[in-house]
């Protein structure tokens, strides 16, 4: 199937775009990667299919993303080159999604994290000038309308559930804090593109974000750490270990047999 | 009529005969709606002889788009249009509101109860009242928003004790 393949980019605009795309499809790729490994392995059947159906949504954004990725940089990769072919240090996405996927809580609650962080961020990017960002926008922005809506359903109710989940939940928060900071990040490439009308500013959409975060938490009995802290780097293609091995895993089929096609 | 606008007539009624192979072409997971009643064929253009198609997806991560796409090919192949061209476009994305009322009375028919209301932003999350394609009854209750396929949550009727899938509203 052929994607868009004629696209009118500035010429100046053309690498930062790139890398913006490559963020933004890296940050759903790995995100539904760490999702799918739930498959099989949810504790009731409903929430297996409701993972793999999570999953699946990422990976569908990042594969829209990817595509364009390719075309805007015009030097002829598809996605599948682009999520099978780069290494770890290529890869530009925010280092909370490459967490390992940990206990069901740790996936709640970085879920609904991200959840709700794109649902605010797909939200405004359907404002942007460039048509085919706006329109993988406003359909992922619907979906992580369900992410979010989901996952805070489970946080509310294992956070006020047993002296077991609870305490689960707070240990998944008290980790996953630490890494938050860098999804509102915003250097000199989204600059450029916020100032030609292409992106959005991450920075400007924390407040927002902290206050559906609070009241969430607060309904699920769970402090929110006040920390400021944040690890950072993942954007820049500084990352975790665990981003290598689950590349590892996850590119194996293209890197042994490369082109393999179904 | 000149030559021109004759030729020009030949084309809008290949056009149209080509709109017309790609629009019998069925949603693989829900096959009695056909992608024109969905509203995922977007465009069908017709230049040279070669005919290019535009298709646009439920969700992100709908694998239905390949065999749809493939599907789409075949048909205008047999339709005796060579080397079709099958496009993927996000921009303006696909919605509910899209389906019109026959095809929703399809999906009902087929045991599917079809999407309440409008996909619009505002109303996205109003609606929790779904009527069972089995009885009609809306004494019903969501097992999980998320079923057999993306597009569709689970579903259980209260009155006739039926399961079925709901065509979710986006």
């Amino acid at each position: 199937m052929a994607a868009v393949d004629e696209i009118s980019v500035d010429e100046a605009l053309k690498e930062p775009l790139t890398t913006f795309c490559l963020r933004l499809a890296d940050f759903a790729l790995v995100s539904g990667h760490r999702l799918s490994e739930w498959a099989g392995h949810a504790p009731i059947l409903e929430e297996d299919l409701a993972l793999a159906n999570l999953g699946l949504d990422m990976i569908g954004q990042a594969r829209a993303l990817y595509t364009y990725a390719g075309v805007v940089e015009g030097e002829g990769r598809d996605e599948d080159q682009l999520a099978y072919l780069r290494r770890d240090t290529d890869y530009l996405s925010p280092l909370i999604v490459e967490l390992p996927k940990g206990d069901f809580a740790f996936t709640m609650v970085r879920q609904y994290f991200v959840g709700s962080f794109l649902l605010l961020y797909f939200g405004e990017l359907t404002h942007s000038r460039d048509q085919t960002l706006a329109g993988i926008a406003a359909k992922a922005e619907k979906e992580m309308a369900y992410h979010r809506r989901h996952c805070g359903e489970w946080v509310i109710r294992l956070g006020d559930g047993t002296s077991e989940s609870h305490d689960r939940m707070e240990d998944a928060l008290d980790t996953l804090w630490s890494y938050v900071g860098e999804l509102f990040e915003c250097d000199q490439i989204d600059r450029i593109l916020i100032e030609a009308g292409i992106a959005v500013d991450a920075s400007a959409l924390k407040d927002q974000w902290l206050a559906d975060v609070r009241s969430v938490f607060e309904e699920a009995t769970l402090t929110v750490p006040d920390s400021e802290f944040s690890h950072t780097g993942g954007r820049s293609g500084k990352h975790t270990e665990h981003l290598s091995h689950m590349l590892g895993v996850m590119q194996t089929l293209q890197r042994s047999f490369p082109g393999a096609d179904w | 009529m000149s030559a021109a606008a004759a030729k020009q007539d030949v084309i809008e009624s290949d056009r149209q005969r080509a709109w017309r192979a790609a629009a019998a072409v069925c949603d693989p997971e829900v096959p009695v709606l056909t992608i024109e009643d969905l509203g995922v064929l977007r465009s069908v253009e017709l230049e040279d002889a070669s005919v290019t198609v535009e298709i646009t997806p439920t969700y992100s991560g709908c694998p239905a788009m390949n065999t749809i796409a493939l599907d789409v090919e075949v048909a205008l192949e047999k339709a005796g249009f060579s080397k079709p061209v099958v496009k993927l476009v996000h921009s303006p994305a696909w919605t509910t509101d899209w389906m019109n009322d026959a095809a929703r009375e399809k999906l009902r028919v087929f045991g599917i109860a079809p999407p309440a209301g409008s996909g619009s932003r505002g109303v996205l999350f109003g609606i929790d009242e779904i009527a069972c394609p089995k009885c009609g009854s809306v004494n019903t209750r969501k097992i999980s928003e998320f079923g057999s396929t993306a597009c569709k949550a689970h579903y259980t009727c209260n009155a006739c004790f039926e399961p079925f899938d709901y065509f979710k509203c986006i």
